[in-house]
């Protein structure tokens, strides 16, 4: 088996360019697998193009309660054990607040609950418009087990890459510290921390760094519109300095960035020579000197 | 009357419209709530700067196993759908992490050997913030992933007699619902971007799902964006109010200052805001 390395994007802190920036990196890597593991709002799709579908398949991501009315006999025992206030007075079950434990189908003296699986969501596999595999999720809207999907995710990656004999898989993640980024950011080689120079962005930094530090994740950071305030960009420059952090770059703030995902392109395509697009080569270039390290 | 702030995409401005209106409300002297449900990553203190002064752990149930009256069946790792429990050759083991706190375990276990007991998540803050606005929010532990009992122990604290104004985490899964459940319409704050609005349908659609009155604000408009225009006509989604791309809004934001305090000619977008909440058709009052 090959040694596969997966280097994740993450931020913290929503819409400080992970997307943007996870594009415009997939342009510059070579041999890789792209994912996305934002899978309750993926976007990368949006500017790398899938062009072949080959796989969408089904997610199921847990079970759920249904009270059989004409069995149940109103005893009530299903409304004291469910901890989630699931079941109504008449025995419905409210499917938005049932956690799927299943402890009203296994208590339930009159074999009432019907405990089925539900489906959750989609792994989609397909390739890029540049020929390059990519695999994303959907996940339906409001549903649970968005950890659980990503995983889903990360395994058909691992074994696209085995398949196409890959060294790398590129994830974009998703924004937050719970649940779906927990499950992107354990077992990877390198964690990319995208942030931005404002309050938001300083406080949900240390958070996204102290996460990748309890699951020993070694991580770099980028600076998006690092020239907004100078002020926090030279202390967040100075933390990492202190945490031991490498900093692969600051990328000044550019309208460019935005025109270009109106085009559903990446800023290298659209605007190449653009302060920012030089800046994004810059860190590919940090990148790679420490891609050769882990 | 309670307003949750959604978007779907993170970094569209829920917080900072949130924040904003909340001063808005508050300085025009009605009582108001605002709390933060974005337990991952809450934000709303850094511009309310509140002044905390009650503090304490957030709980979930979990099973204590007594290893030495466990008969080693495996009953309640074969019930557990959350494979929080796992049943090994001279004992159990848990991932507390795993555990949804349901109970099943400890109802089912034939020898007697599961009590439950407590595990702190993360906590929560309550005090005061600018304008006597009152002010919650919840904290998730660093490496736990369970924001979702955090978060409705965050509105256990709710108010009544206050307007309340809820902060939503992004995204549109289960966090998302779980703050927006009880809410009496869903304010969406979204940006002109491709990004911003295929996150945004999703998120419609939870709240959609949830019969949820939906209103909009569009930040940072800069210029037409059609496909959005076109979504939200097509939808019947009112826009409550837009707030234009403003250098100087991104310079208060910045440091950390509320909009509406600073620049007080967008206090009118605030009122506008709540005229158009407050005529969203479909609302309970």
């Amino acid at each position: 088996m090959t040694d596969i390395k997966e280097v994740v994007i993450v931020s913290g802190k929503g819409g400080t360019g992970k997307t943007s920036l996870a594009g415009a990196i997939v342009k510059l890597i070579q041999d890789k697998i792209i994912t996305d593991c934002d899978v309750d709002a993926a976007n990368l799709h949006i500017i790398v193009g899938p062009k072949d579908l080959h796989a969408k398949k089904e997610f199921i991501g847990g079970k759920k309660a249904n009270i059989d009315l004409k069995r149940c006999t109103h005893c009530n025992i299903c409304r004291d054990v469910c901890r989630y206030d699931a079941i109504s007075e008449d025995y419905i079950v409210d499917k938005v607040l049932c956690e799927g434990c299943g402890a009203c189908y296994f208590i339930c003296p009159a074999r009432a609950v019907e405990f089925t699986p539900q489906l959750s969501g989609y792994c989609n596999t397909c390739t890029t418009l540049d020929d390059e595999i990519f695999v994303y999720a959907e996940l339906l809207p409001g549903e649970e087990n968005s950890g659980k999907l990503v995983a889903t995710v990360r395994n058909e990656a691992r074994d696209e890459a085995q398949k196409a004999g890959k060294r790398l898989i590129l994830i974009d993640g998703p924004p937050g510290i719970g649940c779906p980024v927990i499950s992107s950011l354990t077992g990877t080689s390198l964690a990319i921390i995208v942030t931005e120079p404002t309050p938001t962005g300083a406080h949900d930094l240390k958070r996204i760094i102290e996460l990748s530090r309890h699951f020993q994740i070694k991580t770099a950071l980028v600076i998006n519109k690092s020239d907004i305030s100078p002020k926090f960009t030279k202390e967040m420059r100075q933390y990492c300095n202190d945490e031991g952090i490498a900093c692969l770059g600051e990328i000044p703030y550019e309208i460019r960035i935005t025109e270009a995902q109106k085009e559903m392109k990446t800023v290298l395509e659209y605007a190449p020579d653009c302060e920012a697009s030089r800046a994004i080569k810059e860190i590919y270039k940090k990148l790679q000197s420490i891609m050769e390290e882990i | 009357m309670r307003i949750a702030f959604a978007s779907g995409k993170g970094g569209t401005g829920k917080t900072t419209v949130a924040v904003n209106f909340a001063f808005f409300l508050a300085d025009s002297r009605q009582h108001v709530q605002y709390l933060d449900c974005d337990v991952e990553e809450p934000n709303g203190h850094i511009f309310l700067k509140p002044v905390i002064d009650e503090k304490f752990p957030a709980k979930v149930m979990i099973p204590t196993i007594d290893q030495s009256r466990c008969i080693n069946c495996g009953e309640c790792s074969a019930h557990c759908q959350f494979n929080a429990l796992v049943t090994l050759p001279d004992n159990v083991l848990l991932f507390p992490e795993l555990c949804h706190g349901c109970g099943l375990c400890a109802r089912i276990c034939p020898a007697g050997a599961i009590t439950e007991g407590e595990r702190e998540i993360g906590y929560i803050e309550k005090g005061r913030a600018v304008r006597g606005i009152d002010f919650v929010h919840g904290i998730l532990n660093i490496g736990e992933p369970m924001a979702g009992p955090l978060i409705q122990q965050v509105k256990y604290n709710y108010r009544e007699d206050y307007i309340q104004i809820i902060d939503a985490p992004a995204g549109t899964s289960c966090p998302v619902v779980k703050t927006i459940i009880d809410a009496d319409c869903v304010v969406m704050v979204t940006e002109p971007t491709p990004f911003a609005l295929h996150d945004l349908k999703i998120a419609v659609s939870v709240a959609k799902n949830l019969n949820k009155p939906i209103g909009m604000v569009i930040n940072r408009a800069n210029g037409d964006f059609k496909p959005l225009t076109e979504y939200l006509f097509e939808n019947n989604l009112p826009i409550l109010v837009t707030i234009p791309e403003d250098m100087q809004v991104a310079h208060e934001y910045s440091e950390g200052n509320l909009i509406a305090e600073r620049l007080p000619f967008y206090m009118d977008n605030f009122l506008a805001l709540g005229e158009n909440i407050r005529n969203l058709p479909g609302k309970r009052t």
